[in-house]
């Protein structure tokens, strides 16, 4: 169950790669599409694995992306029976 | 195609709409961005560890005064969204000193690269450090002049290429740790941008200190350094300083120097405590002039605060 979500604000995104690389448990891909500049902004491919360090936020040095923890009851709650 | 709404939907468990601001965005003037730094540049991140800092350090922004100066990092003042003064060439020092002296109150930062701060203002560095004014520099250093096309800076590593040494750099560099510990500052720390978390904690320490502090920041510049010295991108200069820095807190300053692809030594030179300018300034005059000195009474009567 995720434990954090990320937001990619794509339209500033200049496809560094710094988050997907550093992310430590590596939720991050760089996406095959491209935003209105030509870059490819990252996308969540494992947003199980989140556990909303922010680290790619404090990586991006465009201010494009940030992670977030989500808390515990609201996780639950939205996770329902799927775990 | 992608857009801001389609992408924001995205990892969220129920799907409903991302209601979350990013922390630094409090901090920066969002209708200027995207900023100008390149792709893979590392100036936006030192940013966040600034930013970071900020909120760690619970400080007044009303208190809070940034000053800049030329060049890529001198852009900061721009994007940020505090009292900041974009100043000229290589003065953001004595600006900054203007500052605190006419009010003794504000914390005075001094966000500015390698160029302008040990270059075209490197008197204003060592004199500054020397009589150990409360200023906090943080020195974005990416070895190179970046913004007026990749000419040799002093803190570019020997045998560098650059465009104007194309057979490469002979000059030894500023090492500038150890030139701001000669001179009297009171903190010295250096870090990378791979080193993000550390660097906010220093920027956070600096605020508590009195006196002169000084970190510098190993930053990327795909564009011109990394380029010309077949580097590659700004994520292959992160995945070097993530190989080759060795925190070492206390190190001595004089074996900290840069070389070209060498090690990267990082951590928390120095820190001491000295009297700053305006404490020996304030004891000199009470000595000499004892009850005809009214610095104090001034002072509490500044308007400016």
């Amino acid at each position: 169950m995720a434990k954090g979500r990320v937001s990619i604000v794509v339209e500033r995104c200049k496809a560094c790669g710094f988050c997907v690389e550093f992310c430590p448990t590596h939720v991050l891909a760089l996406s095959s599409a491209f935003n209105s500049k030509g870059y490819h902004p990252p996308h969540v491919v494992h947003p199980e694995k989140c556990s909303g360090c922010d680290l790619c936020g404090m990586y991006c040095p465009d201010f494009a992306i940030n992670g977030t923890k989500i808390p515990q009851a609201t996780a639950q709650q939205a996770a329902g029976g799927e775990k | 195609m992608l857009n801001i709404l389609d992408n924001r939907l995205d990892n969220r468990p129920d799907n409903t709409p991302d209601d979350t601001v990013n922390p630094v965005e409090q901090f920066l003037r969002s209708d200027r961005m995207p900023h100008i730094w390149c792709p893979g540049c590392g100036i936006g991140t030192t940013v966040n560890s600034f930013a970071h800092a900020l909120i760690e350090s619970k400080i007044d922004l009303q208190s809070l005064a940034l000053v800049s100066g030329i060049g890529c990092t001198g852009r900061v003042a721009g994007y940020v969204k505090l009292d900041s003064f974009h100043t000229t060439h290589g003065r953001a020092i004595p600006f900054a000193t203007g500052l605190k002296l006419a009010n003794p109150k504000l914390n005075v930062v001094v966000y500015s690269g390698d160029g302008d701060l040990s270059a075209i203002g490197g008197n204003h560095l060592i004199h500054a450090a020397r009589r150990n004014i409360d200023l906090k520099v943080i020195c974005v250093n990416n070895l190179i002049y970046a913004m007026t096309g990749g000419q040799t800076a002093p803190t570019t590593p020997s045998h560098a290429t650059t465009s104007t040494n194309p057979y490469g750099t002979f000059e030894p560099a500023f090492n500038l740790p150890h030139l701001v510990e000669a001179a009297g500052a009171v903190y010295v720390a250096r870090w990378t941008t791979f080193h993000v978390r550390q660097l906010a904690r220093s920027i956070s320490e600096a605020f508590q200190k009195k006196g002169f502090s000084f970190i510098e920041v190993i930053s990327p510049c795909p564009t011109l350094y990394q380029r010309r010295n077949k580097m590659g991108d700004g994520l292959d200069a992160m995945k070097y300083y993530k190989e080759k820095s060795k925190v070492k807190h206390g190190a001595p300053t004089s074996e900290v120097g840069l070389t070209l692809n060498g090690e990267i030594v990082v951590g928390k030179f120095v820190d001491r405590d000295r009297p700053d300018y305006q404490t020996m300034m304030r004891a000199q005059y009470v000595e000499t002039l004892g009850e005809r000195y009214l610095g104090d009474e001034v002072e509490t009567e500044c308007v400016c605060g």
